[in-house]
């Protein structure tokens, strides 16, 4: 399979996975959360920053279906990675250096090295 | 395992804060090392992969559920510098987004899920790598031994933290053993989905997978010999 190919495969399927799958996850806390409740400090945390966030916990800001509303958010959001983590990735990667290829692409012994 | 605002005091979450900074700020000059116009895509969907899978909240037992943590998956795929920039961005976007993690507890989630379970993820598959034999059909299970470890690692830095600058007075045993025994369950499910992923694309193409890069040196130095040998 090409490198393009399989990586728009993945990213097809993480769509799928954010705007899909999530609507069947289980709706109960997580471990943190479920610890927290059962040791008696759930009650320390605190309003969220961003709790007016048109995204706030994974629902869409005026979309009443709960399955849409949850999927838009995250289709939204693995677009949002995708572009974040994609574009600081290209800009960290080394350009036009070839050390990490595979040896058969590599200049015979004593040519690459001077 | 998204730690809210508040669960923390100020001090503790600086602290985090710089971690987290210094943390990503080494990934970045690491992640060069790792990161060419081959991988850098892998990095893009990998985080996206993440972000998905994290929103898959899996039931666990008597009403709690976990969901993929992704350091050591993101280790093994991209590797472990890069994993902690993947798994960085998915947590702040989360947080700034979808209010899921407090934004003044990004460094402390950011030491914990992106710093805490890629390297110990990281290490723990490198660590039984380095004593197995050089074979490709060993990378998936060993992938799924660091995935399970990761998780309880995880934890048992929150649970640090807590005794550290926790807010509400908690019996620290208490919280610790409530904390690795749920998270040795949810490491359960970490091992499980990184095994299927780490294995699927190790079938279709294994050199995208950083955590396999030794293993086929070694199988092309194999080839070379027996080459040598026949002439």
């Amino acid at each position: 399979m090409r490198t393009r190919t399989f990586v728009i495969t993945g990213i097809v399927v993480a769509l799928f996975l954010a705007g899909f799958v999530s609507y069947y996850a289980s709706s109960h806390p997580d471990g943190l959360e479920y610890v927290a409740e059962q040791t008696g400090f759930l009650d320390t945390a605190e309003e969220h920053d961003a709790a007016g966030s048109p995204l706030a916990d994974y629902a869409t800001d005026g979309v009443d279906d709960a399955r849409v509303s949850g999927g838009l958010a995250g289709v939204v959001g693995a677009l949002v990675v995708l572009v974040l983590a994609g574009g600081l990735a290209f800009a960290v990667r080394r350009r036009g250096d070839s050390s990490e290829e595979p040896a058969e692409h590599r200049q015979p012994t004593g040519a690459g090295k001077a | 395992m998204h730690v809210p605002d508040g669960f923390l005091d100020a001090t503790t979450s600086l602290a985090t804060g710089a971690v987290a900074v210094a943390g990503v700020g080494l990934a970045l000059r690491g992640a060069r090392k790792e990161l060419d116009d081959r991988t850098a895509p892998m990095a893009g969907l990998v985080a996206t992969f993440v972000f998905s899978t994290q929103m898959l909240n899996f039931p666990v037992a008597g009403g709690t559920s976990g969901h993929l943590l992704g350091g050591a998956l993101a280790a093994i795929l991209v590797g472990p510098w890069t994993a902690v920039l993947c798994v960085s961005v998915v947590l702040i976007v989360q947080a700034l987004l979808f209010a899921d993690g407090g934004i003044t507890a990004l460094g402390t989630n950011i030491s914990l899920m992106a710093i805490v379970g890629v390297l110990a993820g990281w290490l723990v598959f490198r660590a039984i790598q380095a004593v197995l034999p050089k074979k490709l059909a060993l990378v998936a299970p060993v992938a799924v031994v660091a995935a399970f470890v990761s998780v309880p690692v995880t934890a048992l830095a929150f649970v640090g933290l807590y005794g550290v600058g926790g807010t509400a007075p908690i019996a620290l045993d208490t919280l610790l053993t409530a904390m690795l025994g749920w998270h040795t369950l949810i490491g359960i499910g970490e091992a499980v989905i990184t095994g299927l992923v780490v294995g699927s694309v190790i079938a279709v193409r294994p050199d995208l997978v950083y955590g396999a890069r030794r293993v086929l040196k070694s199988r092309e130095l194999e080839i070379r010999t027996a080459e040598g040998a026949a002439a």
